[in-house]
């Protein structure tokens, strides 16, 4: 288990509450209203977001979530409620309502819950790995710094306009169920930059940082896991480039495709369709399904057979790592795609228990004490080959073909078959060379076809953790933040749309 | 555990949130001690159910307190703002709550989108009190899980119904309530009470769930739902769908039904941001500079406008922000919203504005409004009546996963879900492959040819965010079917 031994220490404004006797006083309530199983969270979550508009102050706005909540299992029935005050009262109450709702629910429930076991793992105490709390750093300071940036960008020739935003939140959750009574903590920021350029005639173009959102502290906009003056001071020329590029000719093309761009094709063509709750079907109606359904675990050949993609909650700055879940399910890691073959699910305890395969690996996750935890996603990351190929080899064995940076656009179907892509930057490629960048690129596949014309596989120096903070799921919504890791890989024969063509202009 | 609780042993409970959120308000005013302070409560409560293959899946009952504090520095043309805001927060925590903001303010730069505050007499033409009619003085209103009791009751005679017929529903019923009070240092003390209702339903096949319908609505209070009749709607079109038939990629004429119409319209609206368009970098800016007001867009004489007052889409009517941002602006709290005409004639006549955008636009102040309705004069008939006058075509049911591709002609993408259909002679022939599109809404308004009668409707893909809308059944030509998607 990764415990930071800096200076983090849990909020002592969060601890300060009565957060035992609040759990006392609704798991007491609801085992004395009948529930058979009955858990309770207590969750402060506070958020920060910056905003800059060609360096003037555009957004600036503090927020702070407080509140308990109660799940219960009456009579093989969910019931679920929440309060926002922290009071014994209030938790007793929220449990009677939990109990409340699952009552009025069983009319039309015809699948009795039950869990899978999860050793009791006691009391236990959680921090994510960073140096610096960002909410220990002056508003003003973060401000100068967002504005340093902006005015580099905007000082260079043929940038019109600058966005840049900071979002930051520390996240503080109790958890117990009796047998698991854990205390967690975790920090995690993203920061993002985007110059615009205008042409005479009215075209335009952006150029987005690639940085990603990650699990650190302030530390990582002041040095510490990425280098935000190499990458601002590259942003001009490339814009600049992309605004005189010529468009690109529709067609089919071998790609090299940087880690900046393939966590998010990943995330939606791997992370969703190895959901087990969505292959099941429970997220039909808005999600979707997943072409990857349960018959076909361990027979399903999703890629070529250099293909090697795990899940986990445990990786060190990852958006999903947690010591445990919201169900008091420790933090793992496991083989979700194995030699290309489908070989494992995301899991949570009901999931698990439902489809007899033992252990949950630790999905369940709400993302705000006003919400029931549903199955969410892992970190779900394509693994590198060992002694693999440097990003530039891989180009060097394209002879006609196109090197994808940075993710933009996203959509794929509601059973993760058909997804289409754009990037931030394209580089045709030629005979080996980057031959200059290309405009209104989009690629289009089948989640099979695509990870099958998987060639080659970069190594381990190619390797970066992305990640969104914002993936969606779930009636009534929820957002999770979640990371990707992956190494820059070599696909043959992808379809390239021009985006102009597409909009029959 | 010590199983030994009772309720009035709550004394090691905090004080809890005695105030009531109009006290709030005025407490936090009178305790800041900047130059200016706006104050905004809003009390939420919330009921859910879902469902999937005939059984309920999770539920709940949620209550939400918000108070957000806006604390304002003046000096002399400028003004520096900061903005707090804390959910679950205790009545000793107001004032600290307030000092933050004003530490915040302390710390801003100076603000892009400086203005005075509204004050008494040039807030809001619709008055002070939001469309329910509460007053700022009364309890705040509040939703709860008994809202289902009789939907509930219909839900699990439709899944009855449903497996008899070898069909298994899934599907979604939300209701909310959100009372927002905002009063200003200026002093303004505005309320609005939100209900926002929806109801999802989707049917498929039991078998291989390869045959899949969907309906939505969106309701203010649950009483007017005919689950039965939704069911049986859904039953008629599993039915066409045993047909089916292989089509590729193309561009077809296609008919848009209210839903899909509203997503795309909904994107299109939230792009219409003036300054975003002045900067240069939106469909709507006009190349060289300024914006595309008064371009022609439609072919037809259509109109796309927003009206907190329209009948069974009432939303508030005076502005209520949180935060500035590109498109909202603090300084506007309690602005005035009233009837807009983004589209008149066929033609762009406004973009959504803050009074900061609307000065560097020099074009009227018109901010967004949480309502979209387009209406095509003249324009008649129902979905099937348009089925009936199409010798060949698609019938879509929604859309899904829409996103946008190039900003520069909103070009966007997605794809068809729950029901594409072959028309022919003004029949419904069979059911067709789903397929991902590209299209733009703002040059398909140009090859809308025919309309029907406006009515309401739920935003498939946006109603987490947006679900008042009413829109006519619309017939574009050339619709752009991309490539063929393998889901059902």
């Amino acid at each position: 288990m990764e415990r930071n031994q800096g200076a983090s220490e849990i909020d002592p404004e969060f601890t300060a509450y009565p957060l035992r006797e609040l759990a006392d006083a609704a798991l007491a309530t609801a085992r004395r209203l009948g529930a058979s199983h009955a858990d309770f969270r207590a969750e402060r979550i506070r958020g920060q977001q910056i905003g800059l508009s060609d360096g003037n102050l555009e957004t600036q706005f503090d927020s702070d979530d407080l509140g308990l909540a109660v799940r219960v299992i009456v009579d093989g029935t969910w019931g679920f409620a929440s309060a926002v005050d922290l009071t014994t009262a209030a938790a007793a109450r929220a449990a009677a309502d939990a109990v409340d709702v699952a009552r009025v629910a069983a009319a039309i429930n015809s699948e009795p819950i039950e869990l899978a076991g999860e050793p009791p793992h006691g009391e236990v105490t959680w921090l994510s790995a960073y140096q610096v709390d960002p909410f220990g750093v002056s508003v003003a300071d973060k401000i100068a710094l967002l504005g340093d940036w902006s005015g580099r960008l905007l000082a260079a020739d043929g940038v019109s306009h600058v966005d840049a935003s900071l979002l930051q939140v520390k996240e503080c959750k109790f958890y117990t169920d009796g047998a698991t009574t854990a205390l967690q903590q975790r920090v995690r920021l993203h920061p993002e930059l985007t110059a615009v350029a205008v042409g005479a005639d009215g075209r335009f173009e952006t150029m987005r940082t690639l940085a990603p959102p990650v699990g650190r502290g302030y530390e990582y906009l002041t040095g510490t896991g990425w280098d935000f003056d190499t990458e601002l001071a590259e942003i001009p020329e490339l814009l600049a480039a992309k605004l005189a590029a010529p468009s690109v000719q529709a067609g089919r093309y071998d790609l090299v495709i940087d880690p900046s761009n393939l966590f998010l094709t990943i995330h939606e063509s791997i992370g969703h369709a190895t959901e087990l709750d969505r292959a099941l079907g429970y997220e039909a109606a808005y999600a979707g399904t997943s072409f990857a359904t349960f018959d076909k675990l361990g027979s399903l050949q999703y890629g070529s057979p250099i293909m090697h993609v795990t899940g986990d909650r445990t990786a060190e700055h990852g958006l999903a790592t947690i010591g445990y879940d919201d169900e008091g399910v420790a933090g793992q890691s496991w083989d979700l795609i194995a030699g290309g073959v489908l070989s494992g699910y995301q899991l949570d305890r009901r999931i698990a228990r439902l489809t007899g395969l033992g252990r949950s690996n630790g999905c369940a996750f709400a993302d705000s004490p006003g919400h029931m935890p549903i199955q969410r996603m892992a970190n779900v990351s394509l693994q590198p080959a060992a002694d693999g190929p440097s990003t530039r080899d891989l180009i060097a064995g394209v002879t006609d073909g196109i090197y994808i940076v940075g993710d933009k656009s996203w959509s794929i179907d509601m059973q993760r078959y058909n997804f289409q892509f754009t990037g931030q930057r394209f580089f045709r490629i030629k005979n080996g060379q980057l031959a200059g960048q290309l405009r209104d690129v989009a690629y289009q596949a089948t989640t099979t076809d695509f990870w099958n014309a998987m060639e080659a596989i970069g190594g381990p120096q190619t390797y970066v953790l992305g990640g969104a903070f914002n993936c969606g799921k779930g009636q009534p919504g929820q957002v999770a933040p979640v990371s990707h890791g992956c190494p820059s890989v070599v696909m043959r024969g992808i379809r390239i749309l021009n985006t102009v063509e597409e909009a029959g202009a | 555990m010590s199983g030994q609780f009772e309720p009035a042993r709550s004394g090691a409970g905090q004080a809890a949130s005695a105030l009531a959120p109009q006290d709030a308000v005025e407490r936090a005013l009178a305790a800041a001690k900047c130059d200016e302070c706006i104050v905004i409560a809003d009390e939420g409560s919330s009921a859910n159910l879902r469902w999937a293959g005939n059984s309920l899946t999770t539920n709940g009952v949620s209550r939400s307190r918000q108070l957000t504090v806006i604390a304002i520095r003046r000096s002399g043309d400028e003004a520096r703002v900061g903005v707090v805001s804390r959910a679950g927060l205790r009545d000793d925590q107001l004032a600290g709550v307030v000092a933050e903001a004003e530490h915040a303010a302390a710390q801003a730069s100076p603000a892009e989108d400086v203005q005075p505050l509204l004050s008494r007499d040039g807030a809001s033409s619709a008055g002070h009190v939001g469309r329910a009619g509460a007053a700022w003085d009364s309890p705040p209103s509040a939703t709860e899980i008994g809202v289902f009791a009789d939907f509930a009751r219909d839900l699990g005679g439709a899944f009855e119904v449903a497996a008899g017929g070898g069909r298994k529903l899934y599907g979604f019923a939300e209701h909310q309530l959100t009372s927002s009070y905002v009063g200003t240092s200026s002093g303004l003390r505005l309320r609005n009470d939100q209900p926002t209702g929806r109801l999802e339903l989707n049917a498929k096949s039991q078998a291989d769930l390869t045959r899949s319908a969907w309906a939505g609505l969106g309701t203010a209070d649950f009483s007017d739902v005919d689950v039965a009749g939704l069911e049986a709607g859904l039953a008629e079109r599993l039915g066409w769908a045993e047909r089916s038939v292989d089509l590729p990629a193309g561009r077809y004429e296609t008919l848009l039904p209210p839903s899909a119409l509203a997503d795309l319209m909904i994107y299109m609206y939230w792009s219409a941001g003036a300054k975003d368009a002045l900067d240069g970098r939106t469909v709507f800016s006009k190349p060289g500079s300024g914006t595309r007001v008064g371009d022609r867009l439609a072919s037809l004489p259509l109109a796309l406008r927003s009206d907190p007052a329209a009948p069974g889409l009432q939303c508030a009517p005076f502005v209520i922000a949180h935060a500035s941002s590109r498109d909202s602006s603090v300084f506007d709290n309690g602005l005035s919203r009233g009837r807009t005409e983004w589209i008149a004639d066929g033609r762009l006549a406004a973009l959504t504005q803050t009074r900061h955008s609307a000065r560097l636009s020099d074009l009227p102040v018109t901010p967004a409004i949480d309502n979209l309705v387009m209406a095509v004069p003249g324009a008649t008939g129902s979905i099937a009546d348009l089925v009936s006058r199409t010798s060949r075509g698609l019938l879509l049911t929604c859309l899904w996963y829409i996103r946008e591709v190039d900003p520069q002609t909103l070009l966007l993408t997605g794809l068809t879900r729950d029901g594409v259909y072959l028309v022919e002679n003004g029949e419904v022939t069979g059911a067709v492959n789903n397929f991902r599109f590209n299209e733009s809404p703002v040059s398909m308004l140009s090859r809308i040819t025919e309309a029907g009668d406006t009515v309401p409707t739920l935003p498939r893909e946006w109603s987490d965010y947006f679900t008042r809308a009413a829109m006519p059944p619309v017939r574009v030509e050339g619709f752009n079917m991309s490539s063929v998607s393998q889901a059902s």
